[in-house]
């Protein structure tokens, strides 16, 4: 059986989402680095939270760069015109990654020249900022976004750009408009919880247990709060719809509401991980010593977050909607690759089940035991 | 058009800082990874609790290093978005699979196994943790593998063909793209560079511990395996450079004119062995002659260019003016067109596109067929299109001989340091010479400015293309305020410095405290 180059594209999108959506688990690890002071009253308990986070700060580095790397194979339209257009949106979320990226490694290392306060302040705006933008620039993907392409462009020796960016805040407009910032606030929100919900698991520390508990419900009710609202906002919302036949681009009133009434195996994604996520938060909440809540919370995750991607780019909708000229929208047909080198890529996907099993090892092998004090004080490379 | 130079010089100066610093960390990285590799692998077999310190001791320089390669690194890659937006789409079919594939095969590799490698002593194995260290070092060969693959393709657009639907470059051809000549030689030419870096970084510290008495054994041996690889790599190093020097002659002869000051190509070409440019020569038929004072080898340059000690190597005037003879990859001979005549092909090319989406547009099959078959007669040259002057076709000449001929000079001196150093080591006489350990110790710089000066040579000398003939810098752009590209480059000056002295104070330190005391 042939593939289409249809298939192709849906089949991209479902990676994309994927690595989307181990982003937004992976980070737990920022909503730690805004904890870090409220949670250890002693500096070996924060040692051991910095620990915990340091061992697994690569992992959500390197899916967002693996996300940018995918984005770019598969959908290159997307990533020449959001990243070229929205410069200011993603060269703050970059720099919030740059400084993270060597925070862990030098804070604690004498001759660091900054002083641990800086580097731990570097983790701060990372996981506040950082998140926060992330959210705000996935909101895009439903609120639409302040671009053109023309192709023709091209044509135009002195100015041969195709897409242009028609905001001159170049994507700091999108922090404005509190349908992305609700996203992000969520972000922020959610990222905290899986914080608290993984030092429970991985720490064994009676204070730091204690603590992360009673700061569980302080963000788990903002949270739910904030992403009821999101989900509201978004099925009531109208949304853009492409004609498969003339590809041309329409408004749908309760696009999003119908995308998950005409994917129901979406809608009972959703819902299953929203049913995880909340079973997660309240067990861990009221029920002492179960410590298994971010393994829930995370598998919760992943789907409600694979559900909103499916709802933002399949079913006929633009998943980068433009505002200034609906039929500029991207939609996964016309901003993908070509067909071969889709092809290509998929071969090399069949990887990813291997690159998962050696990473759950590895996780295994390094989470076997619990982080305690004892370990902080025989540790020879600590961060 | 005023307007756009500026962009484009800003945007350039931004991705060349970062690409520069970037480079900085990951030859470390790719050198040191070996030597900690090689190092506990004589742990493993051998159990002497030396080695295992010893790699711990340069395993910490390593990790101190490999944050600022990350931190670098996620800058460069979506920098291709965000200041390089027309090229992301023009080639992102093509240019996008490997940085996608680097993701995939590397970067998740050596992030997981660099966690085991540092916090995993007492977690794992001993097998397992030496299988972590060597995999975090096959990982980063690994995502070096992939970014140069795309590099290279860079500087030898294959395996592609132009859409004029989607109006972009398309992959038809991976392998072409994986296995071509310049690909493979970039890749060797450029880890084993790292290699050479690796070993001059442990060469040097471990001098610095002899001259001041302390840790005989382990500066010793790690002397010892640091100039077995360095030697190795050099030696790789030079194979591979004439190899890529060959490649450069065949489709980048510019390139290559500029690398030796040649304006004025001749048979039995000679090479400069060393030369001081002209600083009055300002255009390449100016008439002043490049340079003030050269040493020259007779015909060397025609060898290595043609592989015939009597080949024809075509000058800068030769290129821009056309008719010498040359090779086309299927054997036949040619006349090299003028850049004029590329010029007017390149706009006949961007002609027939604009000439091919109108007729589309009007549903005119014929005259799009019509205008289909002028474009891809013309394509090759569709980069030319664009250019407006010949002078914009010659790189910065004195900048890319200086570089190429430091970093050639260098090369050559770094090989006789690591045969000096492993006969000395062998007859156990290293630490007897104190002047020489301060030269080991001073080589480390020179390290850095070699590797510095072959990605200039690399990337300075392919101006003005982005793609080779097919698209020039100044078209690949982001439209953006230049004001903002000047904000961001100045952040990543500054942020990127503090860092950079953040990292070299802090291995001092570490150096100074030398391996933990057990």
């Amino acid at each position: 059986m042939e593939l289409t180059i249809s298939f192709y594209q849906h089949y991209w999108w479902l990676l994309i989402s994927v690595l989307g959506a181990l982003l937004v688990f992976l980070l737990f690890v920022q909503g730690g680095q805004t904890m870090l002071s409220s949670l250890a009253k002693k500096p070996v308990e924060k040692t051991m939270l910095v620990n915990s986070l340091g061992r697994k700060w690569e992992y959500t580095f390197t899916t967002l760069v693996v996300f940018g790397g995918a984005f770019f194979a598969s959908f290159p339209l997307f990533y020449s015109t959001s990243f070229g257009g929205a410069y200011w949106l993603w060269m703050a979320i970059l720099f919030s990654f740059v400084i993270q990226a060597v925070s862990y490694e030098y804070r604690s290392k004498k001759g660091n020249f900054l002083g641990m306060k800086t580097y731990d302040t570097f983790l701060l705006i990372n996981g506040v900022v950082g998140v926060t933008l992330l959210g705000v620039a996935v909101g895009t993907f439903f609120s639409g976004a302040d671009f053109r392409v023309d192709k023709e462009n091209l044509f135009d020796v002195a100015m041969p750009v195709i897409s242009t960016w028609e905001n001159p805040w170049h994507g700091l407009e999108a922090v404005a408009d509190w349908r992305n910032l609700l996203l992000g606030v969520t972000l922020f929100f959610l990222a905290r919880v899986q914080a608290l919900l993984y030092f429970i698991n991985n720490i064994d520390d009676e204070n730091i247990y204690h603590r992360s508990r009673r700061h569980l419900l302080y963000n788990a009710v903002p949270f739910v709060v904030f992403f009821l609202t999101f989900v509201a906002v978004t099925l009531c919302a109208d949304g853009y719809q492409v004609d498969s036949e003339t590809a041309e681009v329409s408004v749908r009133p309760f696009k999003y509401f119908y995308n998950f009434v005409e994917m129901p195996w979406a809608l009972i994604m959703f819902l299953l991980g929203v049913v995880a996520v909340l079973y997660a938060i309240v067990r861990t909440a009221f029920f002492a010593r179960w410590r298994c809540g971010i393994w829930y919370s995370g598998m919760g995750t992943i789907l409600v977050v694979l559900a909103l991607f499916f709802i933002a780019g399949y079913n006929h909708t633009p998943y980068y909607p433009s505002n200034v000229d609906m039929q500029s929208s991207l939609t996964i047909v016309n901003s993908s690759s070509s067909l071969f080198t889709l092809q290509v890529m998929s071969i090399v996907s069949l990887l990813i089940p291997f690159v998962l099993l050696y990473i759950v090892w590895a996780w295994r092998a390094m989470d076997r035991k619990s982080i305690t004090e004892e370990e902080m004080n025989d540790n020879e490379h600590l961060y | 058009m005023d307007e756009l130079y500026s962009l484009v010089d800003w945007s350039r100066a931004q991705f060349a800082l970062t690409a520069m610093y970037h480079w900085l960390f990951v030859p470390l990285t790719l050198g040191l990874g070996l030597i900690i590799s090689c190092m506990e692998t004589v742990y493993y077999r051998t159990g002497d609790e030396r080695w295992k310190r010893m790699t711990k001791f340069w395993m910490n320089l390593f990790g101190v290093n490999f944050a600022l390669g990350v931190a670098t690194g996620i800058i460069l890659e979506f920098q291709f978005g965000t200041n390089w937006s027309n090229y992301s789409w023009f080639v992102g079919d093509i240019f996008g699979a490997p940085l996608a594939i680097e993701g995939i095969m590397a970067f998740f590799m050596e992030s997981t196994f660099i966690a085991i490698m540092f916090f995993g002593w007492n977690k794992v194995s001993r097998g397992a943790h030496l299988a972590s260290t060597w995999l975090t070092t096959i990982g980063a060969s690994i995502s070096a593998l992939w970014i140069l693959v795309a590099n290279a393709w860079m500087q030898n657009p294959v395996g592609m063909q132009f859409n004029p639907d989607t109006v972009r470059n398309e992959m038809v051809d991976f392998w072409s793209v994986l296995l071509s000549p310049v690909a493979i030689n970039k890749f060797f030419h450029s880890v084993t560079a790292g290699w050479v870096l690796g070993a001059i970084f442990v060469v040097a510290i471990s001098a610095w511990f002899l001259l001041r008495k302390r840790e005989e054994y382990m500066a010793t041996r790690s002397m010892k395996v640091a100039a077995w690889v360095g030697i190795l790599g050099i030696l790789f190093v030079m194979q591979t450079g004439d190899g890529s020097a060959y490649q450069v002659a065949k489709y980048q002869p510019m390139k290559l004119a500029a690398m030796e000051g040649l304006y004025e190509g001749d048979t039995e070409q000679a090479i400069i062995a060393f030369g001081v440019m002209n600083p009055e020569k300002k255009s390449y038929d100016d008439g002043v002659e490049p340079f003030l004072f050269k040493v020259e080898i007779p015909k060397v340059l025609s060898m290595l260019a043609t592989r015939d000690a009597e080949g024809f190597v075509p000058g800068i005037e030769d290129i821009i003016r056309g008719g010498y003879p040359i090779v086309s990859d299927d054997g036949t001979m040619r006349v090299a067109p003028s850049a004029e005549e590329r010029m007017a092909r390149g706009k006949a090319a961007i002609e027939a596109l604009a000439d091919y989406k109108e007729a589309r547009k009007m549903g005119n099959v014929a005259a799009a067929d019509e205008a289909a078959m002028r474009l891809n007669a013309n394509y090759a040259d569709f980069g030319y299109g664009y250019i407006t002057d010949v002078n914009q076709l010659i790189p910065h000449v004195p900048l890319v001989f200086y570089s190429f001929h430091i970093m050639v000079i260098l090369g050559g001196y770094f090989l006789l340091l690591f045969i000096v150093i492993l006969i000395l080591l062998y007859r156990k006489t290293v630490a007897r010479y104190k002047w020489l350990l301060w030269i080991f110790v001073a080589s480390l710089p020179l390290g850095y400015v070699c590797l510095q000066s072959g990605w200039i040579v690399a990337e300075v000398g392919r101006q003005p293309w982005v793609i080779q003939d097919i698209m020039p810098t100044f078209a690949a752009i982001s439209r953006v305020e230049t004001s903002a590209v000047q904000t961001t480059f100045w952040l990543f000056t500054a942020i990127f410095t503090v860092l950079l002295i953040a990292e070299i104070s802090i291995m001092i330190k570490q150096i100074k405290k030398g391996p933990e005391q057990k």
